[in-house]
């Protein structure tokens, strides 16, 4: 068993992203290092620059969701993309491509924000992920 | 551990208030890092997580909790480096 967490990042949007940032921040800061597999939305979201254009809040939200995004907002809550970029410099923090979403997508490992370092397929991802202590789909 | 904050000398003080979890041990651990072994450092943190989550980190991560001491609307937590 390692001392990490994998995490599958599959949603898009600022709620679940913000809570993949301060998973990983928390998870940093008690020792883990942590691996993030972005897929589908997940990829979407670290197409550079597209970070500042993630606003939207999943559905499960409902009405509250603008709420919420107006309250980070004014508490000047830091955005998700920030959050994560400070846990890597004080931890272990790999962030990975899904291969086939990346496919999909039409994009390049060039096309995503620097923090991506590497483009993996979902078998070598299961095979670290069985190894971590906690594995988690988001 | 001493009764009131006056008591311990502080090489450094981080202002974390109005930061949110899990911001202010972020800055912790970054301040810690920025001070030598053996030199104390005061956190200021607003955020109601701190108090479970300092406590926590400084353990684990092997240094000394010199002190918690609540304020007006925040809490002060002095830790000493200690590797």
């Amino acid at each position: 068993m390692e001392n990490r967490m994998s995490l599958i990042v599959f949603s898009g949007t600022a709620d679940k992203l913000m809570a993949v940032a301060t998973l990983t921040s928390g998870a940093v800061a008690m020792g883990l290092e942590v691996e993030l597999f972005l897929t589908t939305w997940g990829l979407q979201a670290f197409r550079k620059g597209a970070a500042q254009a993630t606003v939207s809040v999943s559905k499960d939200a409902g009405d509250l969701g603008p709420a919420l995004l107006e309250q980070m907002r004014k508490k000047q809550v830091p955005g998700w993309l920030e959050t994560l970029q400070q846990a890597h410099e004080l931890g272990q923090v790999h962030v990975y491509a899904c291969a086939m979403t990346l496919e999909l997508l039409d994009m390049k490992l060039e096309d995503l924000e620097p923090i991506v370092e590497e483009v993996v397929g979902v078998a070598s991802f299961i095979e670290r992920a069985s190894e971590s202590r906690i594995t988690l789909f988001i | 551990m001493p009764e009131k904050p006056g008591e311990i000398q502080i090489d450094k003080e981080i202002d974390a208030r109005g930061s949110f979890c899990p911001g202010p041990l972020m800055e912790l651990i970054r301040g810690i890092r920025a001070i030598p072994v053996g030199g104390t450092l005061a956190l200021l943190s607003s955020d109601p997580g701190s108090a479970r989550d300092v406590p926590a980190w400084v353990q684990k991560a092997g240094h000394e909790l010199l002190g918690t001491f609540p304020e007006q609307g925040y809490t002060r937590f002095v830790v000493r480096r200690k590797r």
